[in-house]
């Protein structure tokens, strides 16, 4: 990893002189701002075209034999198939409304990082090829001639963007950037140009059903770690399922919920609730994924990703599918996967087996969102829950850029929080729901080599927790996305030390009360939970309670 | 030269108007055939882009939430914002095109050391505004010349719009807001580094016309008189397709005349043309309700994937050991 820079070397810069030539300016490879460039083997694996050795340094990119035809006969592909593309290569008008809401520019100050600015380094090809006016003016209309170097800019400007829709929010023609990144992706990956850091995942989620590779064994082991783990902490032993035939409910995570903290705890969080549900549920080996990095590479790639879920609900039989809390993901089953995977017409139309709810949003994808599933729970009273248990944590809640820009899933969770805890506080309006700011290491940014740049680019984001930490005396980050979960430490480390990073059901699991359980003392990271005044002995406690060391009393078994 | 350019531009064609009915008297082609050039120019223009746009596919359901979704009953869904019908589609897009409601979210970041800001900014937005309600209003007004009767809502638009009279000859409100309008959405394109350095000539030409077009149009109106039943005359002519030339229209009026078919002609060869885009922007005029109703992607087919099958052959031996059950036998 690059040496890190200070943070006040790091915000050296302005956002208001603003260089005109940005247009001219040659791209340089800074290091800590990119990440390297994908091995050909990861690219082999799931059939990738044109992979080769190449690092983004390197002077000659070995680009194949007539890549600049695959480029504009790629263009002209894409312009077909999303009037997306085509529309937003021809109707900004270039207000500037976009320009300063992107965090990567509003942590770096590189004019290249407008939205506007980014679109414009596709849209002045787009016009040099396939415009009249740019084919007969040229610069003057502002097109230019697709050359190595512009291959190399859209490489470093196209992972300078988590796709996290924020500047579509402000476009007043719905202007989409991560679009226009997603096709700039798509046409250097005809070129074999992609990171490592996701292509790695993708060959590895291919393969093996899961970004990191995981083996059925492993995940298997790993979980029983957090049951041990679970059963310290609830004299409890919790023992899911895998890949069980005639489960009513599959459930499918992030893998990072499944071996990487904080993830974890999110998933102890959820092991707790379905057991307290007596939930007939399973987990798969096979479709042990839900996030999918192939979205940052192709369509296509999404696509076959993604086609494991299905697949195992259908191959199971269950009855239809429990999502965790995941961002990309979400975005990919609320808006991609039944057009691409479905109908899942095998499945039924998710209902709630403890509430009788519904989920009529969900009648056609037949997947539901978990907290869905669980303010449906809170609402109907159907779990019983302590709060106080999270009463050493002070909250803010960070909507991850999917789910609110591209689901509008706003507030279940806040629902789901205000039930789990005692001390909310939102972050400012400008920063949160549809205007949320992104945690700078979305869309597979979250490599270790890039460190820089996502320091950068989740700066205006830490800036807002930084604000109510000093207010509210905020020390807990919680969120719905497993990318959260493994970037915002790093960043929170950063910018602003001593925040926790929580899933929601890691909240949700501190708080439940579960049937038989013994006295908490220990929360989800087996960190002793706050010492609260005992209250008069409701006798059941017996010697736990004389032990004095935490003394709930709320919500206990009896 | 991004600045010259169009202004140049803008200028030569006034020129050439001028000198076309000044010093060649070429009243035939300014007056009659260019008016039906540009026309043709603008209807086939436009429905070309709108074709060549419609054409492409839209292969999956990607609006930009910017409230609540439909969910739980209990939960309050954001209906115009997130829409999941098409009611509320039409309203989000009404609300788009009649008001620039992305547009009026619209904030300034500011950076003091090591703290973001955010400001207001809703100039933008108000200009914005301004400028295309004065333009419908001035179109609308036009029709006048092209109706006979003028229609009872038209003459009504006109009294309210100058309503504000002062002296002869009436001075219509929108005339002063339009001005006013293109002169900030110039300015400020000239002014804020930012905004400057994104700009494009094909960013200042389509202002330029416009100022000319209204500085030709005010000049006549309330400067240089031109015989308005003569223009009247032509007008009319034009739309029955009985094209007249009548003597006695001064030569600003073809000078207004011809930079307004050059915007008209212009028009859906450029950036303009972001009237018709909205409409069809996938972001803003589809229904979140993908997870609830299926869309389905026409050039959707079928890829290679990984099955399980293959999965378990390659992990069988440790599936096996860990009592993971398989499907082979």
């Amino acid at each position: 990893m690059a040496k890190l820079l200070k943070q006040d070397e790091l915000l050296d810069f302005s956002l208001d002189a603003t260089s005109a030539d940005w247009r001219h300016a040659p791209v340089e490879f800074k290091e800590g701002m990119y990440c390297h460039g994908a091995k050909p083997k990861n690219l082999e694996v799931v059939g990738l075209p044109n992979g080769h050795d190449w690092s983004p340094t390197d002077d000659d990119w070995h680009l194949p034999e007539g890549w600049k035809d695959i480029v504009l006969n790629g263009m002209e592909d894409l312009m077909k198939k999303y009037r997306s593309f085509k529309l937003y290569m021809d109707v900004c008008v270039r207000c500037g409304a976009c320009a300063d809401k992107c965090h990567f520019y509003q942590g770096t100050g590189d004019p290249r990082n407008m939205p506007v600015a980014r679109a414009e380094l596709l849209r002045s090809v787009y016009r040099r090829y396939f415009t009249t006016s740019g084919k007969m003016f040229g610069e003057l209309v502002g097109a230019r001639d697709l050359t190595e170097d512009v291959i190399k800019e859209w490489y470093y400007y196209f992972f300078q963007c988590t796709e996290c829709r924020r500047c579509s929010v402000f476009c007043p023609y719905g202007i989409d950037q991560a679009e226009i990144t997603i096709m700039g992706r798509e046409l250097l990956n005809l070129l074999g140009l992609n990171t490592e850091w996701i292509a790695g995942p993708v060959a590895n989620c291919y393969m093996k059903g899961n970004h990191v590779g995981l083996e059925p064994q492993t995940i298997m082991s790993n979980i029983e770690f957090l049951m041990d783990d679970l059963e310290d902490i609830t004299g409890k032993r919790i023992t899911p399922s895998f890949n069980r035939k005639g489960a009513e409910i599959l459930f499918v995570v992030p893998s990072g919920d499944l071996y990487a903290e904080p993830g974890t705890f999110t998933f102890m969080g959820y092991m707790l609730l379905f057991e307290q549900l007596g939930l007939d549920y399973t987990l798969s080996t096979y479709a042990s994924e839900g996030g999918n990095f192939g979205f940052f590479t192709t369509n296509d790639m999404a696509k076959r990703l993604n086609a494991k879920m299905y697949a195992e609900a259908k191959r199971l039989g269950v009855k239809w599918i429990l999502g965790g809390e995941c961002g990309h993901m979400w975005r990919l089953v609320n808006q991609y996967m039944d057009t691409w995977n479905g109908p899942a017409d095998f499945l039924e139309v998710p209902v709630s087996p403890i509430t009788g709810t519904r989920f009529e949003n969900a009648a056609s994808t037949k997947m539901v969102h978990i907290t869905e599933f669980t303010a449906d729970l809170l609402y109907h009273d159907k779990i019983k829950v302590d709060p106080s248990r999270n009463d050493h944590l002070v909250v803010t809640y960070h909507d991850s850029c999917n789910t609110s820009r591209a689901m509008g899933l706003l507030e279940e969770p806040r629902y789901i929080i205000n039930k789990v805890c005692n001390h909310f506080h939102e972050m400012p309006e400008e920063t949160i729901r549809e205007k949320t700011l992104c945690c700078g290491s979305g869309s597979g940014l979250n490599a270790g080599e890039n460190m820089e740049l996502r320091m950068r680019g989740g700066f205006p984001r830490a800036n807002a927790v930084r604000h109510v930490r000093d207010k509210y005396g905020v020390n807990v980050l919680a969120n719905i996305c497993a990318l959260d979960r493994a970037s915002f430490p790093a960043l929170m480390d950063y910018w602003v030390p001593g925040t926790k990073v929580m899933g929601v059901h890691e909240l949700v699991g501190n708080a439940l009360v579960l049937d038989g359980e013994k006295e908490r003392t220990l929360d989800l990271r087996l960190e002793e939970l706050p010492k609260k005044p005992a209250p008069a002995s409701t006798g059941d406690a017996g010697v736990e309670a004389a032990a004095g060391a935490d003394a709930e009393g709320v919500g206990s078994d009896a | 030269m991004k600045i010259a350019v169009p202004l140049a531009l803008t200028l030569a064609l006034a020129g050439i108007a001028w000198a076309g009915i000044q010093l060649l008297g070429l009243y035939g082609l300014f007056g009659i055939v260019v008016p039906y050039v540009a026309l043709a120019s603008f209807v086939v223009g436009f429905v070309y882009r709108l074709v060549k746009w419609g054409r492409s596919a839209v292969p999956f359901r990607i609006p930009t939430t910017c409230g609540q979704q439909k969910s739980l009953p209990w939960v309050k869904q954001n209906k115009i914002e997130n829409p999941a019908s098409t009611a509320g589609v039409v309203g989000r897009m009404l609300m788009e095109v009649l008001f620039f409601r992305s547009l009026f979210r619209n904030t300034k970041t500011e950076k003091h050391g090591a703290n973001l800001g955010v400001g207001s900014a809703k100039w933008l937005w108000f200009g914005a505004l301004v400028f295309h309600w004065s333009m419908l209003v001035v179109v609308l007004r036009h029709l006048r010349f092209f109706l006979e009767p003028v229609p009872a809502p038209l003459a009504a638009l006109e009294g309210f719009d100058s309503l504000l009279q002062v002296g002869l000859p009436v001075l219509y409100i929108t005339d002063l807001t339009i001005v006013c309008a293109l002169t900030f959405l110039f300015v400020r394109r000239v002014v804020l580094p930012r905004v400057r350095s994104l700009s494009l000539p094909n960013d200042f030409f389509p202002l330029f016309l416009l100022l000319g077009v209204v500085a030709a149009g005010v000049a006549m109106r309330y400067f240089v008189r031109v015989d308005v039943e003569a223009v009247k005359e032509m007008a009319m002519g034009l739309v029955t397709l009985h094209p007249v030339v009548v003597d006695g229209v001064g030569t600003i009026f073809y000078v207004h005349l011809f930079l307004a078919c050059a915007l008209v002609a212009y028009f859906p060869w450029s950036k303009l043309m972001h009237a018709g885009g909205v409409v069809l922007s996938p972001t803003r005029n589809m229904a979140n309700n993908s997870r609830s109703v299926r869309h389905v992607n026409p050039w959707s087919r079928d890829l290679p994937v990984h099955t399980y099958a293959e999965y378990e052959e390659e992990f069988k031996d440790k599936m096996v050991k860990v009592g993971l059950p398989l499907d082979a036998e």
